[in-house]
């Protein structure tokens, strides 16, 4: 494998990492708060359709971005009230949002275009394009770094550079400020924030609202950056590895960036299996390299994480004392 | 606040449930611009107003009932398994290889034998997520998940490169010979009276029905299932009662995959006769709802089967005959999962308001 294949390579891990580095993000409030949200997955696909649809129709992009995460923040709510207010099972509800989203994205992307639960193909400002960061041109000619720049970290849509922002900022947020220690503390210890006379329940529906938001911009980015459109059952378990991510990371913001960026390199590796069958010297049938990403992902949630610790009020709803 | 009865808590809880469900389905298709009347009366017509709907509704209750009873088996240990799709593919794959690999004289020898090879392998592709839990503390939810991405692919490997015959472009098996096709109940003597076409609901039927009761008295007239329930309710008190938890989540898991397995007698063997691939077509996540909406009882898993049986047939007509994507059906599954098993308490909490304003109504009048 050449150098030039290798910047290849990277280039696509980093486009295949930002889906699942904003839902891992977006995984990660809402665990720290004490909520588990197995529903980035249909999160994911239901900003994907929305943003694709409105992108189409209006011919904007970011009113497809708005759209998308409206539509994941409604299935946030949802996911709120059933585990915060009604102190229903996390695990459950999220599956049975995850259902709904599948079906649903189908139903209406049906309902608007008729193409059978697609949207029709995105062009122009419907989309988001690359951005060429300054001197990516001028500095090519640089060896080894040079192009290293111009090919890996310039040129992408302007969502993969928010979502490498939003991890300083989750950083920042969660160990820096107020808002972030009590996010954190209710998901220890959630008795003790209430005995402080913070409210439980209003940081944690905070925390699921920008779980959604953070959704929402994983799902806009697949459809209308990524991809050009949607498709139906699109985010192909994204939502998932990305918890996989959450976990490998220990709940850690800057953790969650390296482990999103490893399983976007394990995609992208199964993209190209030229070049996986270079270096190994066997053919490998495309089914084995399909699942590539999944078995890895089993492997690093075997035990090659260490002992990984959630955070201890996890998945348990909280009953306030009388 | 005083609590509900228990015939209010069984029955009505699951049914106010569904009809929550059933309103926002309705909602949604007045919102893609149908009509929910026309909808449910195609579907009632189509699944249950004539024998030949009812010999479809009975063929996906009878897969129902295979991946409700796994769910339920691995809820009673408290571990949620959503791979029954994975392993029910798997299970089609046991059916597949004992069927084309073994020359069977009856269709009865092979029945068993294919029932063996669904459950062994089911029930080995659950063991996989099942030693990760319970050695390594790896959560079941996730890497049962990814076990069904990964039996997907597994299968697409070995229907394209390794058990499609010569010459054959669809990714499927050689199609099983004719000794092994399991008699439909249009075949069954006596029940035959009832079903005069031909339809794919299959003697498997009695053998899902078998396994509810085995299932029933496994976990409430053994000592493992007594084991089984007692670790799933508290694990400290479990180990402190001497149970392994290893042993429990092992054994739990791999009847439970067993279980989604042989759903594939019913589906490869009893209807298509040869291994295609998506085999299982989603009947391993509507166990989850089955499950749910069976309160993790034998006898309530098989009515919710049913239901789900009549919901998966007419939701397919709905396809046919009207404009609603069949993906309706897949919004319904979802909605009586999150109803049934995500706000419970809400539908509870609704109810002990109903209950309590009847009996302060009737302590009032008794008053006077």
């Amino acid at each position: 494998m050449d150098y030039a294949t290798l910047l290849q390579i990277l280039d696509s891990s980093l486009r295949l990492a930002t889906p699942l580095l904003f839902a891992c993000l977006a995984g990660l409030y809402s665990e720290r708060a004490g909520i588990f949200d197995i529903g980035l997955e249909g999160k994911m696909l239901m900003a994907a359709m929305a943003s694709a649809s409105v992108a189409f129709l209006t011919g904007s992009v970011w009113a497809g971005l708005f759209a998308g995460m409206l539509a994941s923040l409604m299935l946030a709510g949802i996911h709120g009230i059933a585990s915060i207010t009604f102190r229903g099972n996390q695990l459950i509800s999220g599956v049975a949002l995850n259902f709904v989203a599948s079906g649903i994205t189908v139903l209406v992307a049906q309902r608007l275009f008729g193409q059978g639960g697609r949207t029709p193909p995105l062009e122009g400002d419907a989309r988001f394009t690359p951005i060429i960061l300054p001197l990516a041109e001028e500095l090519r000619g640089v060896p080894v770094l040079g192009p290293l720049y111009a090919e890996v970290i310039s040129g992408h849509p302007l969502l993969v550079y928010v979502a490498l922002l939003a991890v300083p900022v989750t950083w920042w947020v969660l160990y820096r400020t107020r808002f972030g220690l009590r996010l954190r503390a209710v998901g220890e210890n959630p008795a003790a924030v209430d005995t402080a006379g913070i409210s439980v329940k209003g940081l944690r529906f905070a925390a699921v609202a920008i779980t959604g938001i953070l959704c929402g911009l994983a799902g806009a980015y697949m459809a209308t950056a990524l991809q050009a459109g949607f498709g139906r059952e699109m985010t192909a378990g994204r939502g998932y590895i990305a918890l996989a991510a959450l976990i490998f990371a220990k709940w850690r913001p800057v953790a969650a960036l390296w482990a999103c960026l490893l399983f976007g390199f394990f995609q992208a590796l199964a993209l190209r299996p030229d070049v996986v069958e270079a270096v190994v010297q066997v053919k490998v049938p495309v089914p084995f390299l399909d699942a590539l990403p999944y078995v890895l992902t089993v492997l690093v949630l075997a035990g090659f994480v260490g002992k990984a610790i959630p955070p201890r009020a996890g998945g348990e709803p909280y009953v306030k004392e009388r | 606040m005083e609590r509900l009865p228990k015939w209010a808590d069984v029955v009505l809880v699951p049914l106010i449930s569904l009809l929550l469900a059933a309103v926002i389905a309705a909602v949604v298709i007045v919102a893609i611009g149908q009509d929910p009347w026309e909808a449910i009366t195609v579907m009632v017509q189509g699944s249950v107003m004539n024998s030949y709907g009812w010999g479809y509704t009975l063929y996906y209750a009878t897969s129902f009932m295979f991946t409700g009873l796994a769910v339920t088996v691995a809820f009673h240990a408290s571990l949620f398994n959503i791979g029954g799709e994975g392993q029910a593919q798997l299970g089609g794959l046991g059916v597949a290889l004992c069927c084309l690999m073994i020359p069977w004289p009856h269709w009865s020898l092979a029945l068993i034998g294919a029932t063996v090879a669904a459950a062994a392998f089911g029930a080995a592709w659950a063991a996989v997520p099942a030693y990760l839990q319970a050695r390594r503390g790896s959560h079941i939810v996730i890497t049962t998940i990814m076990f069904n991405y990964i039996a997907a692919a597994f299968l697409i490997f070995m229907l394209v490169d390794v058990l499609r015959p010569d010459g054959q472009m669809d990714p499927a098996t050689a199609n099983f010979p004719e000794t092994v096709a399991l008699p439909t109940l249009n075949e069954i003597p006596v029940v035959n009276l009832l079903f005069t076409s031909k339809v794919p609901a299959n003697i498997t039927l009695f053998i899902a029905l078998g396994m509810a009761v085995v299932v029933w008295a496994l976990l409430w007239r053994t000592r493992l299932g007594y084991a089984i329930r007692a670790f799933g309710k508290s694990e400290a008190a479990a180990k402190y009662a001497g149970i392994s938890p290893f042993g429990i989540i092992m054994v739990a898991m791999l009847i439970s995959g067993g279980l989604a397995g042989m759903m594939a007698i019913n589906n490869v063997m009893g209807e298509a006769g040869r291994l295609l691939q998506n085999s299982a077509s989603g009947a391993g996540f509507i166990g989850i709802a089955v499950a749910l909406m069976g309160r993790n009882h034998p006898v309530g898993v098989v009515l919710a089967a049913l239901l789900f049986g009549f919901l998966f047939q007419g939701g397919a007509e709905l396809g046919l005959w009207t404009k609603i994507p069949i993906e309706m059906r897949i919004v319904v599954q979802g909605l009586v999962i999150l109803f049934t098993g995500a706000l419970d308490m809400m539908v509870r909490m609704l109810l002990t308001w109903v209950f309590n304003l009847l009996r302060g109504g009737r302590a009032a009048r008794g008053a006077v």
